[in-house]
């Protein structure tokens, strides 16, 4: 079995991403699809940007600024290698 | 926040061992999950365990065939969806691998590791996640029983009593009928959901009975969302809702049915032409007879797994644990169930558990393109469950928004409700 323990578990995480964007962070009824932020460094970009009020949200940047700098790393890498 | 190429790798060779072929020990850490409750929390545990842990062996309990779900109940009031769109079936979930049994799960032996069904079998668990939902405490408030909840509608529990009585009294009510509210003191189920129900009836009322008015009894002196949802009222329905809160004599403490009449703490005698008494609640019988509850009612559990902290190898779930400062809610409900189901893996492989993070957002809809929003992302540790500091929170107030951001800030956060439907429902159902 994978240690879930051993960082930030990306899975995990998730979990509470996909109760808007869907089990694949694929979106639907108008929520955006995160699937399509296509790598990386592009993730972790938006997330900063919604944390630092950059980027105008509704729930994101109240979202945003609840998780660490190496959990948006971690949900970056799920959510890249969910293409 | 600057991202360092480091943290990343790291990130990423994480989920590298997550998503690797499993080896020799495929059957490390193999035991049987065992969910008594086909809600939120069950559902979702059952589903993100057959996901992510083919090792386990997960047997779903749960009496009914279909589950109608408490969120979007209160659409149904404003005639905006039927029964039909609110509910939902669990042949999916089967067709995933989940064992799902239709039977009552009528007691819990610790000791055995046994659910007892109500046909008599009895299915063995290595770990038990129990999510019962609530039950109603019938004569909290004098008056208040099963009976009288056929003439004064709860619509609190939907396997207990659809939502479409409430809406059928509701359609049946004169143009000019007072409908009248009871609101329980903390906690309970769906705390901002009590101010959703009087903004859809209000919203229904205005269209088709005008004259009406609303008047909400609550034993609370606050509740949640409380400015959004007055701005909210004032702005659609000047004049139609009358809130009392505990201090303004607003609790209920007795009903005659007979009479269609409440009575409040300082003997207030207040008649509605429909009356819907939201009770006092506590955990799912099962939970109480398994002796996971304490005197208040309520499970009492670890806050980074969601294991009872008075029965060992059962988690509790959703709206019947202690959760506190998360709200009972579907949202948070899903989010436990996935730590608990990776801490019950963790467990069962010998492996320590993954930190705990937990996440909830509840929409409230207030009237046609008008949603709001509450978020909070938690963390539990071995002591407590604390709310991360200077996250989360609700929706920006009017007063704060320029006009035009503000008609676009409640048109998408009504938006996004129903797109949280959509998905929340579709991964347990889906």
């Amino acid at each position: 079995m994978p240690a879930w323990a051993q960082a930030s578990n990306g899975t995990l995480l998730a979990g509470a991403c996909a109760g808007c964007h869907g089990v694949t962070g694929q979106g639907g009824q108008g929520v955006p699809s995160i699937r399509q932020t296509q790598n990386i460094a592009e993730f972790v970009s938006t997330m900063q940007a919604f944390r630092a009020n950059q980027r105008e949200a509704t729930v994101m940047g109240r979202i945003s600024r609840g998780y660490t700098e190496a959990e948006i790393a971690a949900l970056a890498v799920f959510y890249a290698r969910a293409q | 926040m600057i991202l360092s190429r480091r943290t990343v790798l790291a990130a990423g060779l994480a989920a590298t061992s997550l998503g690797a072929p499993r080896i020799a020990h495929a059957q490390a850490g193999a035991g049987r999950i065992v969910i008594i409750g086909g809600g939120f929390g069950g559902a979702s545990a059952a589903r993100f365990a057959r996901d992510n842990f083919p090792q386990l062996d997960v047997t779903l309990i749960e009496r009914s065939r279909s589950f109608t779900t408490c969120p979007y109940g209160n659409l149904v009031l404003a005639g905006r969806r039927d029964m039909a769109s609110i509910t939902f079936g669990y042949e999916r979930l089967a067709g995933r691998g989940v064992r799902v049994v239709h039977q009552s799960a009528t007691a819990i032996d610790p000791a055995a590791k046994q659910v007892r069904l109500g046909d008599g079998a009895a299915v063995p668990y290595d770990r038990l996640i129990v999510s019962p939902g609530i039950d109603l405490r019938w004569g909290a408030i004098e008056g208040y029983d099963e009976a009288a909840s056929a003439r004064m509608p709860h619509g609190w529990v939907p396997a207990l009593q659809p939502i479409s009585l409430l809406r059928a009294q509701l359609e049946a009510m004169p143009d000019g009928g007072v409908f009248v509210m009871a609101i329980p003191d903390n906690p309970f189920r769906c705390p901002p959901g009590p101010y959703e129900r009087i903004s859809m009836v209000a919203e229904y009322l205005k269209r088709a009975k005008p004259r009406s008015k609303i008047l909400a009894l609550d034993a609370k002196s606050g509740f949640s969302k409380q400015p959004l949802f007055q701005d909210g009222w004032q702005e659609l329905y000047p004049g139609m809702i009358d809130w009392r809160g505990v201090s303004n004599d607003g609790r209920v403490t007795r009903v005659n049915a007979a009479n269609m009449e409440v009575e409040t703490e300082f003997g207030e005698k207040i008649r509605g032409a429909v009356i819907n008494i939201i009770p006092p609640q506590m955990a799912g019988r099962i939970a109480r007879d398994a002796g996971l509850a304490n005197q208040g009612g309520w499970c009492p559990v670890k806050p980074a797994s969601f294991e009872s902290t008075q029965v060992p190898d059962i988690h509790v779930l959703g709206d019947a644990a202690i959760a506190a400062p998360m709200p009972k809610s579907g949202f948070a409900a899903s989010t436990q169930a996935k730590q608990a189901v990776a801490c019950i893996a963790a467990s069962l492989a010998g492996q320590p558990l993954p930190p705990a993070v937990y996440f909830n957002t509840c929409y409230s809809h207030v009237g046609k393109d008008y949603g709001i929003s509450i978020v909070g992302v938690f963390r539990g540790t071995a002591e407590r469950l604390v709310e991360v500091e200077g996250s989360g929170g609700i929706s920006p107030r009017n007063a704060t928004l320029t006009p035009e951001r503000r008609a676009e800030h409640r048109r998408l956060e009504a938006h996004y409700a129903d797109g949280w439907y959509e998905s929340a429902t579709n991964e347990m159902f889906g």
